[in-house]
């Protein structure tokens, strides 16, 4: 595998930033109840941390060490806030649900993890690169869960009724657990449980 | 060429870094403005509309609400006000003009908002006898949170037709739970006034006794609730007096609303 397309895909599978590094748990909790938020979250998380690798790399040889956190979060702030306008302008139902979550992807540890390990030592392609792989990472979770909890939690896909719900007269019963953020903490250790069965070199040693 | 770690470099470098990012984060504001501003306009027609019972799947909201007619109303008096500009009239921001705001008497304060705006909108909808819906904006104050919402009452001013907030804070779950669609239906058919025009719908702690003679005036509270479920109590008992739009309701019985 070329060097590029490995930084891409190690991301999604082997070194999973949910799965594996187990890091952006807390989004993942709040807005994955709808596979709709899910998908613009994961769009969302994926632009900020590719474009914000880019830029920091791009720079990071003029980066004084001992600000560069604070450089680090500068920039990553304003990308937020420029995400959260585009959001607001063109996915203005969708932003209105994800509330304060959009804002909160300053605080996702994968942005600033992926810019302090990865972009402060590669070259801006490389980073980019790398800030897609790992949006895709948290993406496929994302969406996983997302499919999973709005199927089981309220018998839609994308707000269409999948399964008739047995209010509306249909015949099945919604699980209101999977609406509740708890079940995604369920959904995901599942998910790293086969993730691990599959790849056991994953396993860490004791 | 300066050294990377020293302080010119770093005093440099910070300065043109928030330079560089405020433009960033400025120009998206100041670009994306219109197309936000279109997309609330959007949602509140949407909210109107929805508080009103009058959402219809296929049917665009802009053509849905060519039925609402939005009239400026002065609560002193309970007249329309004319030489007032309707689609340019914001009553949560011209509470803060001296030119139009109201400091409410304590005594009657029961919403805990302090001031308002001397003129609210009000939202008639029209059909083909006249008014036969009338959508009133109302907000006051939650457990934590200012809570703005919509009633809609039948053209008889006491009916609840709808009743909805659509901005608030309350904690998720408990009193979040006023976003409720189960909730929200419990209001439909409920009498805002009894026979002698007193206020009387109130939300009570626990499940609304059918049986009894008042439950057509109470609407179950929100289980863990209490703070956020007397919150909206207060909200209509304070919108629904004097002070609030009972002289503009009465106004709308005698038929001395003319359009």
């Amino acid at each position: 595998m070329s060097k590029a397309k490995d930084i891409l895909l190690r991301p999604v599978f082997f070194e999973n930033p949910i799965g594996i590094q187990v890091l952006g748990v807390c989004s993942a909790l709040a807005v994955t109840s709808k596979l709709e938020t899910a998908l613009v979250m994961f769009g969302a998380v994926t632009a900020v941390t590719a474009f914000s690798s880019a830029l920091i790399s791009l720079i990071r040889n003029h980066i004084p060490s001992n600000i560069r956190i604070i450089v680090q979060m500068t920039i990553i702030a304003s990308l937020v806030i420029v995400a959260d306008q585009i959001l607001k302008a063109y996915f203005f139902s969708v932003s209105k649900q994800m509330s304060v979550y959009v804002g909160l992807i300053i605080t996702n540890c994968i942005v600033l993890g992926r810019a302090e390990a990865f972009a402060m030592k590669n070259g801006p392609w490389l980073s980019f690169l790398d800030g897609i792989g790992n949006g895709l990472g948290y993406g496929v979770i994302l969406v996983l869960l997302g499919f999973i909890r709005e199927l089981f939690g309220s018998g839609k896909l994308l707000g269409f009724t999948i399964l008739s719900l047995a209010n509306d007269g249909g015949w099945y019963q919604p699980n209101g657990l999977m609406l509740l953020p708890p079940s995604a903490f369920f959904l995901i250790g599942f998910f790293i449980w086969a993730l691990k069965s599959w790849k056991k070199e994953l396993i860490e040693k004791d | 060429m300066l050294g990377k770690d020293s302080v010119k470099k770093t005093l440099l470098v910070s300065i043109l870094l928030c330079l560089v990012c405020s433009v960033l984060v400025s120009g998206s504001a100041v670009l994306l403005k219109p197309i936000q501003q279109m997309n609330k306009e959007l949602d509140m027609k949407t909210n109107i509309l929805a508080a009103g019972g009058l959402l219809e799947v296929g049917i665009s909201v802009d053509e849905l609400f060519k039925k609402v007619r939005p009239v400026v109303v002065d609560l002193l008096t309970g007249e329309i006000v004319t030489d007032i500009d309707v689609n340019k009239f914001d009553q949560y921001v011209s509470q803060k003009d001296p030119r139009f705001t109201y400091v409410i008497p304590r005594s009657s304060d029961l919403a805990g908002i302090k001031i308002r705006s001397k003129y609210s909108k009000v939202y008639l909808v029209l059909d083909d006898y006249g008014i036969s819906e009338i959508i009133l904006p109302v907000h006051g104050k939650g457990l934590w949170s200012t809570m703005y919402g919509f009633m809609a009452l039948d053209k008889d001013t006491t009916t609840v037709k709808g009743f909805s907030f659509y901005s608030h804070g309350e904690t998720p779950g408990l009193g979040g739970e006023v976003d409720n669609s189960s909730w929200k239906k419990l209001w439909q058919g409920k009498k805002l006034y009894d026979d002698n025009w007193v206020s009387s719908l109130n939300v009570i702690k626990g499940v609304v006794d059918k049986s009894n003679e008042k439950a057509v005036y109470q609407v179950d509270g929100l289980s863990g609730a209490t703070l956020t479920s007397n919150g909206v109590s207060n909200i209509i008992s304070y919108w629904s007096s004097h002070d609030g739009f009972a002289k503009f309701l009465e106004k709308v019985r005698s038929g001395g609303v003319q359009l």
